[in-house]
C-alpha cells in the first residue's frame, strides 16, 4: 500500500502535484512561489503577499472580493511566507468546501480554480502599476504585522537570536521584511517585481481533495499558463558549514516578567545528507519531546520552566532551543542545557529513549498525511531536495539510525549564540 | 451500542454507555492515518466551590486547581510520568483545562488499543505525592508569568473580569502564583475524587478503528477497577447579577502596539441542548453581519486607521455564561471601542439585509466543513456540545433554521447596553 497517490504534471513553468484522496471535506489549492533569499527582495515578497489577496481586476474591493468568496460557501483566499535554508516562499492558497457534502451547491473547485487564477493574472493593476490606494492601504498591514512581532516574545526573542547568530547569512533576512524597506516601496516597482516573479519564481501547484484528476488537469492546462523557466542554479547557492569560535552571548532587556532564553546550535547537517535522520533523532530526543532531555531536566527535574524545547532547522543546519524561565535561574538553565548536549555526545542515553524518538518521529510523519497543509509540506520537500522521498523509505531511514549515528551529530553539534530577553533594571 | 447517521456529511457516530456511566463516543474514519482521542471530565476552573465525595460541606478549592490537577495526573505511580508511556507507542499525549471541561488527549498512528489502555489507566490513577505538588509549582509558576507577558491574553480576560462580579468564570485558568501557593495533594485528591468519576466523564475515539473493538476494550479495562454509584456532583455559583461589574479596564505593558476588547456579557443564561446551539449560533452570525471582512464596517474601521488584520470576533456560551468579544490591536482603543458601540447601535435600529444573511449562512456552513477535516476538533467539540447537550452534527441543520425574527430578537437582547464593557491594553 502507498501512503500517497501523488501525481505530478509539468505544464511549461507549472509543476501541477495532484493528490486525489476522499479524507477532506474541502478542496485545496495551493501555490508556491520560491525564490532564493535576497534582501532587495524580501519586504517586496512580503508586501505583495497582501497586495495580491487584497483585491484584483474583477473585484476591485477587499469587500468585493470577500462577498464573492462568502458566497462560495466560505471559500477562503490566503497568503503564507516562509523560509526554507536559503529560499523564500510565498504561498498563495484556496481552500473550498467539497460541495459534496452540502445540498445545492456545485462547480465549487472549479469557481476556485477561476479564481486563483484571476489572483494570479489580473491583479488589481493598471498601466505598469498595482493600484496605489490598495498598495497604500497593504503597506500599512504589513507595517502593522511588522510592528507587532515585538509583542510576541517567543517570536521575538527568536528572531533576534537569528540576527544575532546569521549576520552574514541570508538566513538572517525576517520573512516579512523590514520597515524601512517598506516605505519607499513604490506600485511600479511593485508591479515590475511581480512580474519578475511571475517569470523567474519556482512554481509549484498542489490540489488536495476528492476531484476528476483528468478534468482539473485540463482545466488548469487552460488556465494557469506559465512560461518555462531556468531550474535555480544549485551549485551556486551550496550550503558552507559554519564551526562557531566561541560563544556569542547577548543579553536584552524589556519590560517582561518571563525571561525568554533561546539557544543557537549549529549542527551543519541539512536535508538529504547522510546524517539528516540522525539530526532528527537527536533534535527528538534532546529536545523535540516530551520524555527529551530538556523537558525532563529542565522542566520535570528542575521546574525551572513551562517549556523547554529543540526545533531543528533543517535547511540551514541549526538547532534551536527555547524556553521560559525566572531572570535570576540564567545560569542554572544554560547549565543544565549545555549538560544535556554533553550527556547525548557522550552516548549517555538508552535503546529506550532512542525507540520511543524513532517511533514519536515516524508518528509524526503519518499524522501529517491527515492534514491538507502538512501533507502539501512535506511533499514540497521533494521539491526543495529534488528527490522523491516516498514514505515508506523516510520510516525506513529512521529506523536505520544507530546510537553511533546519534552520538556523531551531537559531536557535531555546537553552541554558536545565546540570546536572553530579561526585566528592566530593578525587577 | 447507537448508531446515528448524518447523510448530509456522510459521517457515521457510534454511542455507548457503561454501567459505571462512563460515555464513549466514536466516530470512524476509515481512510485517516492517525487516532485522535480526548477523555474529557466535566470540570474546569469555574468548578471551585462543591461538596467534595462522601463529605456533607461545601468546600471552596484555591483559584487553579483544575488545571494544576491536569498537570499532576501524568505522573505515575513509580514515579516516572506517562510522556515515557505514550512514547514508547508512538503517540504524543497532551491535555488542558478550560472554564468548563479538562481534557486528556493521545494522537497515534499505531498501537492504538495500547494507546486507549494507557489513556484511560493513566487518567484513571491519580498518583501524585507531596513533593511533586510542590515541585509543580515552579513549572505552573513559569506557566502564568509566560500567559502575563501576552498582551492578547491579558485584554480578553481583563474583558471577562469587567463583565463578572464574583462568578469563577473572572478567576484565571491557572489562578495566580499567590493562590496556587496554597494547593496540596489531599485538595487535588477532594476534587479529583469528585469530578473524576466515569459518570462525569467522556471518552471520544475518532480515527480508523472499530467501534466494536473500541467498547470491547473500554469494558474490559472499566470492569476491572471498582466504582460506586456516585450521586449528582453538587456544585454552587454565586448569583452574578445581569449587568457587567466594570464599564471598563486599562491595563498597562510594555507592548508596542495597544489593543482592545469590548464585549457584551449574556444575561439569559443557563440555557441548553437545541436552544443553546441555536442562541449561539445566533449571535456568531449577527456578529458576522456587523463585522465580517466583507462588511462596510470592517471596511470603514481599516480606512479609520483603527483596525488591522488581527482584528477579530467571537462568541462563546456554556451552561453557567455566555459573552461575546470584538477588538484587536489598535492605535486607538478608546475611539476603537467607541466606533464599536456605535455601529452594533447602528446595526440594531436597522433592518436585517437577507441577502447577508444568507452569505453569511453559507460562509459558515463552509467553515464548518473546513473545521470537520481536524479530528482535534471534532472531538473537542463534539466533546463541549454533548456537556451542553447539544450535538455537534446538528450544526449545519440548526444554522439552517435560524429565521429572520429570532436573529432580530438576539440581536436586541444580546446587545444589551447594561451588558457592555471595553478593556485595553495600553503603553506603559
Amino acid at each position: 500500500m502507498s501512503y500517497i497517490n501523488e501525481q505530478i504534471h509539468t505544464l511549461g513553468g507549472l509543476n501541477v502535484h495532484m493528490i486525489p484522496t476522499d479524507k477532506f471535506k474541502t478542496l485545496t489549492l495551493f501555490l508556491q512561489f520560491r525564490s532564493p533569499l535576497e534582501k532587495e527582495d524580501i519586504t517586496k515578497r512580503a508586501l505583495l503577499s497582501y497586495v495580491l489577496k487584497s483585491s484584483t481586476a474583477v473585484s476591485q474591493s477587499s469587500q468585493a472580493l470577500q462577498h464573492r468568496l462568502d458566497d462560495l460557501y466560505g471559500a477562503t483566499l490566503s497568503t503564507a511566507l516562509s523560509k526554507k535554508g536559503d529560499n523564500h516562499l510565498l504561498s498563495l492558497f484556496v481552500t473550498v468546501a467539497n460541495e459534496r457534502f452540502i445540498s445545492g451547491a456545485e462547480s465549487l473547485l472549479d469557481d476556485a480554480i477561476s479564481l486563483l487564477t484571476e489572483v494570479v493574472f489580473q491583479p488589481n493593476a493598471e498601466a505598469g502599476h498595482f493600484d496605489e490606494k490598495t498598495v497604500k492601504k497593504e503597506k500599512r498591514a504589513l507595517k502593522q504585522r511588522l510592528e507587532s512581532i515585538v509583542d510576541d516574545k517567543m517570536r521575538f526573542a527568536n528572531q533576534r537570536l537569528i540576527d544575532e547568530m546569521c549576520p552574514n547569512e541570508s538566513y538572517r533576512l525576517h520573512t516579512y521584511g523590514y520597515q524601512d524597506e517598506l516605505e519607499k516601496i513604490t506600485a511600479e516597482e511593485l508591479f515590475r517585481y511581480y512580474q519578475k516573479m511571475l517569470a523567474e519564481d519556482q512554481l509549484d501547484l498542489y490540489i488536495v481533495g476528492d476531484f476528476e484528476t483528468n478534468q482539473v488537469l485540463e482545466r488548469v492546462k487552460a488556465s494557469l499558463l506559465f512560461k518555462e523557466r531556468q531550474a535555480p542554479a544549485a551549485a551556486d547557492r551550496r550550503f558552507s558549514p559554519i564551526v562557531p569560535e566561541r560563544v556569542n552571548t547577548v543579553k536584552e532587556q524589556q519590560d517582561v516578567e518571563q525571561g525568554k532564553l533561546n539557544l543557537g546550535f549549529r549542527t551543519n547537517i541539512i536535508f538529504g545528507d547522510a546524517l539528516y535522520h540522525a539530526s532528527q533523532v537527536f533534535n527528538g530526543l534532546f529536545g523535540g519531546f516530551p520524555h527529551s532531555k530538556l523537558f525532563m531536566n529542565v522542566r520535570e527535574k528542575a521546574s525551572l520552566a513551562y517549556y523547554a524545547a529543540s526545533r531543528y532547522e533543517s535547511y540551514k543546519g541549526l538547532l534551536i532551543v527555547m524556553s521560559g524561565i525566572e531572570f535570576e535561574n540564567y545560569d542554572q538553565a544554560v547549565d543544565i542545557i549545555k549538560e544535556q548536549l554533553a550527556a547525548v555526545q557522550k552516548g549517555d542515553f538508552s535503546e529506550h529513549e532512542i525507540d520511543q524518538t524513532k517511533a514519536l518521529l515516524k508518528n509524526a510523519i503519518l499524522e501529517s498525511l491527515d492534514s491538507p497543509f502538512s501533507l502539501i509540506d512535506l511533499l514540497y520537500q521533494d521539491v526543495l531536495s529534488g528527490e522523491t522521498h516516498p514514505v515508506e523509505t523516510w520510516l525506513r531511514q529512521i529506523d536505520g539510525v544507530t546510537r553511533d549515528d546519534i552520538v556523531r551529530v551531537a559531536e557535531q553539534t555546537s553552541l554558536d549564540t545565546i540570546y536572553f530577553l530579561q526585566g528592566e533594571e530593578g525587577r | 451500542m447507537e448508531k446515528q447517521v448524518f447523510d448530509q456529511l456522510q459521517e457515521t457516530a457510534y454511542h455507548h454507555k457503561l454501567k459505571n456511566g462512563l460515555q464513549v463516543y466514536i466516530l470512524p474514519k476509515k481512510n485517516f492515518n492517525k487516532t485522535f482521542a480526548t477523555f474529557t471530565t466535566n470540570y474546569g476552573s469555574i468548578d471551585n466551590h462543591f461538596i467534595p465525595l462522601n463529605q456533607s460541606d461545601w468546600k471552596k478549592v484555591p483559584d487553579g486547581i483544575a488545571h494544576f490537577l491536569e498537570h499532576k495526573m501524568f505522573e505515575k505511580p513509580d514515579g516516572g510520568d506517562v510522556f515515557q508511556d505514550f512514547g514508547k507507542q508512538g503517540a504524543s499525549t497532551n491535555a488542558f483545562t478550560s472554564f468548563t471541561r479538562t481534557a486528556y488527549l493521545f494522537s497515534s498512528t499505531s498501537q492504538v488499543m495500547e494507546n486507549l489502555s494507557t489513556l484511560i489507566d493513566f487518567v484513571q490513577t491519580p498518583a501524585f505525592t507531596e513533593e511533586s505538588v510542590e515541585k509543580e509549582k515552579g513549572i505552573i509558576g513559569q506557566e502564568i508569568r509566560m500567559y502575563s507577558d501576552t498582551p492578547d491574553w491579558r485584554v480578553y480576560f481583563g474583558l471577562i473580569e469587567n463583565m463578572y462580579h464574583q462568578h469563577p468564570i473572572k478567576i484565571d485558568i491557572a489562578g495566580t502564583i499567590e493562590s496556587i501557593s496554597h494547593i496540596t495533594k489531599e485538595l487535588l485528591l477532594d476534587c479529583y475524587k469528585t469530578f473524576y468519576h466515569p459518570s462525569n466523564m467522556l471518552l471520544f475515539i475518532v480515527g480508523p478503528v472499530d467501534p466494536d473493538d473500541i467498547v470491547t476494550l473500554v469494558e474490559k479495562n472499566q470492569s476491572k477497577k471498582e466504582y460506586t454509584d456516585q450521586q449528582p456532583i453538587e456544585r454552587q455559583y454565586p448569583d452574578e447579577p445581569k449587568s457587567v461589574a466594570k464599564k471598563e479596564s486599562t491595563v498597562k505593558m510594555g507592548v508596542q502596539t495597544p489593543k482592545c476588547l469590548v464585549g457584551f456579557k449574556e444575561r439569559d443564561i443557563h440555557r441548553s441542548g437545541s436552544d443553546l446551539m441555536k442562541h449561539e449560533l445566533s449571535v456568531q452570525l449577527l456578529l458576522e453581519l456587523m463585522f465580517g471582512r466583507g462588511t462596510e464596517n470592517y471596511k470603514a474601521l481599516i480606512d479609520e486607521g483603527l483596525i488591522d488584520e488581527s482584528f477579530s470576533f467571537e462568541y462563546s456560551e456554556e451552561y453557567q455564561f455566555g459573552f461575546s468579544a470584538i477588538g484587536g490591536n489598535t492605535e486607538d482603543p478608546e475611539k476603537l471601542s467607541q466606533r464599536l458601540k456605535e455601529i452594533i447601535d447602528d446595526y440594531k435600529t436597522g433592518i436585517l439585509d437577507e441577502e447577508a444573511v444568507e452569505r453569511a449562512r453559507k460562509k459558515r456552513i463552509g467553515s464548518m466543513l473546513r473545521a470537520l477535516n481536524s479530528p482535534e476538533y471534532i472531538a473537542n467539540q463534539f466533546t463541549r456540545y454533548k456537556f451542553n447537550s447539544m450535538d455537534l452534527f446538528d450544526l449545519i441543520p440548526t444554522l439552517e433554521e435560524l429565521t429572520i425574527e429570532g436573529l432580530n430578537q438576539t440581536l436586541q437582547e444580546h446587545f444589551h447596553d447594561d451588558a457592555f464593557t471595553k478593556c485595553a491594553v495600553i503603553k506603559k
